[in-house]
């Protein structure tokens, strides 16, 4: 089963928000703690990615709702499953089971999948979701301070490593760096990937790539325009480059335009459902996504489509169905002189 | 399909991506702790913020990348690196060019990288220490995505012969590919520059082994650049800066022409190779080039030579020289040089030394301007200089006018001349370029802009009482409109001069057409530099009647000329021409199918795939430096001016690219077409059948040589052969976006800005064209998918089929734009509004059909007879008057 012969066939569907659908089943901090953190010494509730150890059912579930609804791809429940980010409940010594945990409810809800769905074996794939840290290497923290850094590289470096390890323990497929607000945070990430396959002497696992602009300037928060972070992040040699969250799919259509253009790899795309409303919700109705994307793909722009924040099982279904019969983006040819 | 090229690309904030044409990177080079003095002495001081004005600077100068280097014994390098560039990434106008982390100390080299979002290049690693410690240092290197320096040194030692660095070269190459996975393009090498003149024989051929060597490295490896420190070249010269800058342009100017790509600079300190005085220029080649030079001869000569210079000092210090001078000597430094640095100060300044601020204006300032148009004249200053003097006197005047205006004072009484384009034309590059050169002289200027009808042209120069009247236009209708104005002018009884230029004008029109409809002087200017002459004269009450009697009897001979030679023309009837057509074996040919029919719409094309299409050539002209590219920009005259202004262009370029200035907007539209073997085509859209009429030579040709007309390339409707379709294709092209920069230049009083992207804005159309024909041939239409032809081959119209607009040679009707257009879907789809002259707006457009058979060319129609035009009107459906107007210019 590879990746790259199904993205020579088709476009891929990924999953869409995994946090939007937590919060649909309304827990409490008893039911994060579960039985075994029953006693932990600080507050767990928002800690989403630690319900793959408390409550793994839920989260199964949730990847069993993305899958029915055409999801080629999901990602793993662990966007701050590193010791970095679970500093902020204590818990920096869970962060490779977190990892292997999560990685394990995905692998469950494409076995049962397979099983209920015998006919239609063996075409989806478990990402492992790479999130951008709660601290970030390219912007101080401190404005009176501007050389100030809140962390280090190698800091960052040595968290994404477990984190890797983790996933790549727990069966992942393909590893996805996301929601990329600073380049030099990804950069780290990209570090980590290639010293953690280079140390196992093992064959890198595909790498997917997905940046994040932030706003109508087009620049990543960092401050890099898309081509900038696009050339800075080359030399991973990724399976797929791409943007996901903060923007709509209205806001982001021109970049992915721009990134479809300079792009020697697959592209990808999983937009927000629209911008926030006055209520701080999501509220783009899932047709409307999937007619965004459906244009997208018939541009020949994307490989790779899906939802990121306020979009569910149904924005899912639809994009799934609009896409399902356009032909994907052909890779570019690289040229060998000028 | 799209397809990416493998250029080298680095980025900070921004990309940095090297095309072919980029030239030479500058890598600023004062933030090293080795080679500037004040920066290792800030950054012992733990002075980083006033450190970080110095990156800044060199920005501003121009560095594309920015080398840092923090190798000193006294320092914690690693410390210093990371603080540092943490700084530096805290910058945005500097964090957005890449870095170049630059140690001899690979931990320091790490430190730096890991502090850099954008993708760096080290500098450098080598095989110094081995082939296993260099492959771990290119791996590390890899894995933080920077691209890598790499020294020509091995385990031997560093290379110094021509062989030696390409040997190692070529062997760090294949290492970095073939086991380390390096991509061609990031890989620079810096095959060692050594110091030349150095009294030892065998350095003498240094400066040849690095310029052969890159020539060698290039042909084996074209992908991976050539870089090095300049600065080593002279250091034999240390303290006598003027041989040293000398020396590196010199040397730059060669090594350059052989591929190198990018080198340790500044910038600000290179003098222009054809401004280094020819006797040391001679001794500097000497020496690089090692001629003349037995027994140490050329270096010996460059010694003695350098001896007799004293240092002139650096030119930081030369720069400010002059702000000693005296208020008035500073305006004029100010006004040759183009400086706009100090003007408000020292306009403030003269202020309050002069009684009146408008003395001013006539003292200093003008004595300035008559500076620069004396240089200009004598052709010591060029065009884009003289537009940044302009610039200046713009801004000094604008500092001005707010007290001119307190003292309610009569503005200067200076002459006025108003300036406009025509009726129906939208074009005013040329009329802008004379205007900023008049108002360099000391000229009011009332410019009207484009589109303008006579009667506002006259009421506002009869209200304003002006001077003088200058017209200007581009397309042939303005001809008319030229006419028109100066007939008006008689009939009003206005008696001041009136001045014709623009593109499609020429003496013979204005002799033969224009001055029979105006008594009061009617003048041809052939350029702007002209412009000032011609004023000149006319308003001197001295000098005007001889003048004007100069001219007039220099156009009444040309008329007398242009009348007697009219007898000479032997025309065809139409039937004859018809009959000797062009000649195609129509029998055994079969048509190409467009891969479509119908119109295919581009709304927002790659302005960057765009610009490879650039044909420079125009635009030069536009600034009237005339010579092919790129040729031009070492031309021995203006090579200087041309450079800078290719530069200045390239970097605007980059700005309208990157920002998103202007937009690409273009269609393609192919149909089933035959014609009807004489001189009309049928062209079947969906929806509708449209006649083209096209026009036939009808002179009198030599023996075997047809008349020829645009149907001839279309393939006869013929009823024995009834499947026997042709097809026809138009396109159109247009940019939009340009006026809002274009306010913000004028609100900046930045005339050399303006006119420069109203200049890139044109290239952009015909770029465009060129670029959607070429995917018309190979790709959209596919009538020649094998064609391989260089840019260059493309502007010599080497390609096979054509693409002739309506209005120009081959189909001077400009009213059958209005089929092209509707069969292309309007102003809608083009985004082009066509003018009641069948001018297209916006001005940087273009138009054309398309004819694909092999023996199509360009042709001009030249001048048809009575019978044409009689069968033409038929065949149009228009009043004979009507057809008149259009067809003026191709009338007997």
């Amino acid at each position: 089963m590879d990746i790259r012969k199904e993205l020579e066939k088709r476009i891929l569907v990924i999953d869409g928000a995994m946090g939007t659908m937590i919060q649909r089943h309304k827990l409490q901090e008893a039911d994060y703690r579960g039985e075994r953190f029953k006693d932990w010494h600080s507050d767990v509730k928002g800690n989403n990615d630690l319900l793959s150890i408390t409550q793994p059912q839920i989260i199964t579930g949730i990847h069993k709702q993305y899958l029915n609804a055409g999801a080629d791809i999901i990602e793993t429940n662990t966007f701050s499953s590193t010791s970095i980010a679970q500093a902020d409940y204590e818990m920096q010594s869970l962060a490779y089971e977190l990892n292997v945990a999560s990685a394990q409810c995905a692998r469950k809800a494409i076995e049962e999948y397979n099983a209920e769905n015998p006919s239609t074996q063996s075409t989806k794939f478990v990402a492992g979701a790479i999130g951008p840290l709660n601290k970030t290497l390219s912007l101080s923290p401190d404005v009176n301070n501007p050389g100030y850094r809140a962390v280090t590289f190698d800091e960052v470096v040595a968290a994404y490593y477990e984190q890797i390890k983790g996933l790549v323990d727990g069966g992942v497929d393909v590893l996805l760096i996301e929601t990329i607000f600073d380049t030099l945070n990804a950069k780290a990430a990209i570090f980590a990937v290639k010293k953690y396959f280079a140390d196992q002497q093992k064959p890198e696992l595909p790498i997917m790539i997905s940046g994040t602009i932030t706003d109508a300037s087009g620049r990543t928060l960092s401050g890099q325009t898309l081509e900038a972070f696009y050339i800075s992040v080359m030399h991973a040699k990724p399976l797929s480059i791409g943007l996901n969250c903060a923007l709509g799919a209205h806001e982001m259509r021109p970049h992915i335009e721009e990134l479809s253009q300079i792009a020697s790899c697959y592209v990808s795309a999983y937009p927000n459902a629209g911008l926030p409303n006055a209520m701080g919700e999501y509220d783009e109705r899932p047709e409307d996504t999937g007619h965004y994307l459906e244009e997208w793909a018939e541009e020949g722009w994307v490989n790779i489509v899906g939802g990121c924040c306020g979009t569910t099982p149904d924005h899912i279904k639809h994009i799934a169905e609009h896409v399902r019969k356009i032909q994907p983006r052909e890779l570019p040819v690289v040229e060998a002189t000028f | 399909m799209n397809s990416i090229k493998p250029y080298s690309r680095f980025s900070g904030l921004e990309p940095l991506v090297v095309r072919p044409e980029t030239n030479f990177l500058n890598v600023g080079e004062r933030t090293n702790v080795t080679g500037s003095k004040k920066f290792a002495r800030l950054i012992k001081e733990n002075k980083y913020e006033e450190a970080l004005s110095i990156a800044r600077q060199q920005v501003e100068n121009g560095a594309q990348v920015i080398d840092v280097n923090m190798d000193d014994a006294l320092l914690d390098g690693v410390q210093a690196m990371t603080t540092f560039i943490n700084l530096l990434q805290s910058e945005p106008d500097i964090a957005k060019i890449p870095v170049m982390i630059d140690s001899s100390k690979f931990e320091i080299i790490e430190a730096g990288l890991k502090c850099v979002q954008g993708k760096c290049i080290v500098n450098s690693i080598s095989m110094k220490e081995g082939v296993d410690k260099f492959i771990e240092q290119a791996r590390i290197c890899r894995m933080y995505g920077a691209a890598v320096v790499v020294m020509a040194f091995d385990e031997v030692g560093q290379a110094d012969t021509k062989q030696r660095k390409v040997e190692i070269c070529h062997r760090a190459y294949k290492i970095l590919t073939e086991q380390v996975g390096f991509d061609a393009q990031d890989i620079i090498f810096d095959p060692n520059i050594f110091a030349l003149a150095t009294g030892m024989e065998e350095h003498n051929n240094y400066g040849v082994d690095f310029i052969e060597a890159t020539r060698e490295i290039k042909q084996l490896m074209p992908l991976t650049k050539i870089s090095g420190g300049v600065s080593n070249l002279s250091f034999s010269f240390r303290g006598n800066d003027h041989v040293r800058e000398a020396m590196h342009s010199v040397f730059l100017y060669y090594a350059i022409k052989e591929g190198m790509d990018m080198g340790i600079v500044n910038a600000g300190q290179l003098v222009v190779y054809d401004e280094i005085e020819p006797q040391l220029r001679e001794l500097c080649e000497d020496v690089i080039l090692n001629r003349n030079n037995d027994n140490n001869e050329a270096t010996d000569k460059l010694i003695a030579f350098a001896e007799t210079v004293k240092a002139k000092g650096k030119a930081e210090v030369k720069d400010e020289a002059w702000r000693n001078a005296s208020v008035e000597e500073r305006l004029k430094h100010a006004l040759v040089n183009g400086i706009t640095e100090y003007i408000d100060v020292d306009t403030e300044e003269a202020r309050l030394q002069y009684n009146r601020p408008l003395e001013v204006i006539e003292g200093p300032l003008m004595a300035g301007m008559s500076v620069v148009g004396d240089l200009f004249g004598a052709g010591k200053m060029f065009l884009p200089q003289v537009v940044k003097s302009a610039r200046v006197m713009k801004k000094s005047v604008a500092w001005l006018t707010p007290f001119i205006e307190a003292e309610k004072q009569e503005a200067s009484n200076a002459p006025t001349i108003l300036l406009a384009t025509v009726k129906g034309d939208v074009h005013d590059i040329g009329k802008n370029i004379v205007g900023v050169v008049l108002g360099c002289n000391g000229y009011n200027i009332i410019d009207l802009g484009v589109m303008v009808p006579t009667d506002k042209i006259l009421d506002v120069a009869q209200k304003e009482n002006v001077d003088i009247i200058g017209l200007s236009g581009l397309i042939t209708p303005s001809l008319d409109e030229m006419v028109h104005v100066a007939h008006e002018m008689k009939r009003r009884g206005m008696k001041q001069p009136l001045l014709i230029g623009g593109a499609t004008t020429s003496r013979m029109h204005t002799a033969v057409k224009i001055t029979p409809q105006y008594d009061d002087g009617v003048i041809h200017v052939l350029d702007a530099s002209r412009s000032v002459t011609v004023a000149g004269s006319l308003l001197s009450k001295e000098q005007k009647p001889a003048f004007l009697q100069g001219i007039k009897g220099e156009y009444d001979k040309l008329r007398d000329d242009f009348n007697n030679k009219k007898v000479v023309k032997q025309f065809l009837s139409l039937e004859d021409a018809q009959a000797n057509k062009t000649k195609i074996d129509w029998k055994n040919f079969t048509a190409v199918t467009p891969t479509f029919t119908g119109v295919k719409q581009f709304d927002n094309y790659d302005l960057n795939e765009l610009r490879n299409y650039i044909d420079w050539k125009p635009f030069f002209i536009a600034w009237e430096l005339h010579g092919n590219f790129p040729a031009i920009l070492t031309d021995a005259v203006v090579g200087t001016e041309a450079t800078k202004l290719y530069n200045d262009a390239n970097a605007m370029l980059d700005k309208i690219i990157a920002e998103k200035w202007l937009t690409a907007k273009g269609t393609v539209g192919f149909w089933p077409a035959n014609s009807d073997g004489k001189d009309s085509v049928e062209v079947r859209s969906t929806n509708d059948k449209v006649r083209l009429e096209f026009l036939r030579q009808q002179i009198k040709k030599a023996e075997g040589q047809p008349n020829i007309s645009l149907a001839d390339f279309i393939q006869p409707a013929n009823d024995s052969q009834p499947s026997a379709t042709d097809y026809l294709g138009a396109f159109s092209v247009t940019i939009h976006g340009i006026e809002e920069h274009i306010k913000r230049f004028e609100a900046a009083h930045d005339d050399y800005s303006k006119i420069t992207l109203q200049a890139l804005a044109d290239r952009f159309a015909e770029a465009f064209a060129e670029c959607l024909h070429e995917r018309t041939r190979k790709e959209f239409w596919g009538y020649a998918k094998d064609e391989v032809l260089t840019n260059e081959d493309l502007i010599k119209e080497q390609y096979m089929g054509i693409r002739p607009a309506p209005g120009y040679p081959a189909c001077p009707d400009h009213t059958e734009k209005y089929k092209l257009f509707s069969l292309l879907g309007g102003e809608e789809a083009t985004g082009i509004h066509l003018t009641e002259s069948l001018a297209m707006f916006p001005a940087s457009s273009v138009c054309g059909w398309y004819f694909a058979h092999p023996d199509s060319k360009y042709f001009g129609v030249g001048k048809i007879s009575n019978d044409q035009l009689e069968d033409y009107t038929k065949r149009k459906g228009m009043s004979l008057e009507e057809v008149t107007r259009w067809l003026r210019p191709i009338l007997e």
